[in-house]
């Protein structure tokens, strides 16, 4: 039984000045994966590479347990960028008459319950609606063909929080059925830490972690200390470390296990999905 | 079923939700028998990721408190409460009876252990 949506290995690519690097990671069945980082950082060109629109140049792309077969498996996957390529002069019916017509699943009921859950206005022309009305309404279309496996790029980049939040509600709508998984890029990290169940973090063309999301909030951890503390605190406990002109800060993998160890003599404080991005981006340098 | 999470917390939302699904079980708001909404659509509506409610279903299906039947969900396990608070009381008294001695043996008065514990009552 193959329990993974998506699993990707030493994906290779290699562009102008820029190199992917040997990226590997998995998406389980049920679950929604973050996938975080930088502009630039290789988000985009991995997901293209995973649906084929780029050439690889090396590694392994399995969809659903399968090799190389992107083409035969398209109906199941619904893909969503961050722009909304609909013609302005359409409405939502008209949408339904062309993808009904594209995908063999189609669900016109299943269309018509989201656009009317997510208040879709079904007469307007799409040229007027917002930017966030557009995007939800991309979701849901790539939704109402009942793919297994949503991959989206950017979706929730320059929304408001509201859309956002509505966009996350249709997210977990969607893996309500546990054969479903969702692959999500983004670089806002709050929306990753609300409904991610793993988070994969894309830095300069390499994965820097593949984590559980919960083990990254819930223990990792920032130690800040003045530089004198810092000299009796060992190497082994913290994996990155940043000196600033007043303080140290470190970032530690279990910070419940730093607390008990150096006790009152440092501040251990949560790290959140941002901070601990940040970390690993800038790195120590000083 | 109402659970309540805190998003400002230091307490895991996992823990949270334990915590809340077993006092409703202790109190008697949920019963013996009762199905539990499933993994997805409590992490739907509470908007957080299906491993953090997984996380603490686990955690409750270990400490007794539901039965999870595959393909049909979870439930509350038919069990003693009685059962279940003496096992409690029994595992607090032995920890005040540390508390006791640490207390007794550096001079920290029966008074000043007991508004300790007020203390964390009321917390």
């Amino acid at each position: 039984m193959e329990n993974n949506n998506i699993l990707v290995r030493d994906l290779c690519k290699q562009f102008d000045g820029f190199l992917l690097d040997h990226v590997s990671f998995q998406v389980p069945k049920g679950r929604i994966v973050g996938f975080i980082g930088e502009n630039g950082a290789g988000k985009s060109t991995t997901i293209n590479l995973i649906l084929d629109e780029l050439k690889r140049d090396n590694g392994q792309v399995q969809i659903f347990g399968m090799e190389n077969t992107i083409s035969s498996v398209r109906e199941e996957i619904g893909v969503v960028f961050d722009e909304c390529n609909f013609h302005d002069v359409f409405n939502t019916a008209d949408i339904e008459r062309i993808l009904s017509g594209v995908y063999k699943s189609w669900d016109g009921s299943l269309y018509r319950h989201y656009l009317k859950k997510f208040k879709i206005p079904e007469k307007k022309q799409i040229g007027s609606f917002s930017k966030g009305t557009k995007m939800k309404l991309s979701i849901i279309c790539a939704m109402a063909h009942k793919p297994k496996l949503l991959i989206l790029d950017e979706a929730t980049t320059g929304l408001d929080p509201v859309v956002r939040d509505e966009i996350l509600d249709l997210f977990l709508e969607f893996i309500q059925d546990e054969e479903c998984s969702i692959f999500f890029s983004s670089h806002i990290t709050s929306d990753i830490q609300k409904i991610a169940d793993y988070v994969i973090l894309i830095h300069q063309g390499k994965i820097i972690f593949e984590e559980q999301k919960d083990d990254l909030v819930y223990n990792f951890g920032i130690i800040r200390c003045g530089r004198e503390k810092f000299a009796s605190i060992s190497p082994d406990d913290y994996i990155i470390h940043r000196i600033t002109n007043v303080s140290v800060e470190c970032l530690v993998r279990d910070k419940e296990a730093v607390k008990r160890k150096y006790k009152d003599d440092v501040v251990v404080d949560n790290a959140s999905l941002e901070d601990i991005m940040l970390f690993y981006i800038k790195g120590g340098a000083v | 079923m109402e659970i309540i999470i805190s998003n400002s917390s230091d307490k895991p939302i996992y823990e949270q939700i334990c915590m809340q699904i077993k006092n409703l079980i202790m109190n008697g708001t949920l019963s013996a028998g009762e199905a539990l909404p499933s993994m997805r659509a409590l992490a739907r509506d509470l908007h957080i990721s299906v491993i953090t409610v997984q996380r603490a279903y686990e955690d409750l299906t270990r400490d007794g408190f539901i039965e999870t039947v595959s393909g049909k969900g979870s439930f509350v396990a038919a069990q003693n409460r009685e059962f279940i608070r003496e096992e409690q009381l029994r595992a607090a008294e032995e920890l005040l009876q540390k508390a006791a001695e640490i207390g007794r043996t550096h001079g920290i008065s029966y008074e000043q252990m007991a508004n300790i514990l007020k203390l964390f009552y009321e917390e």
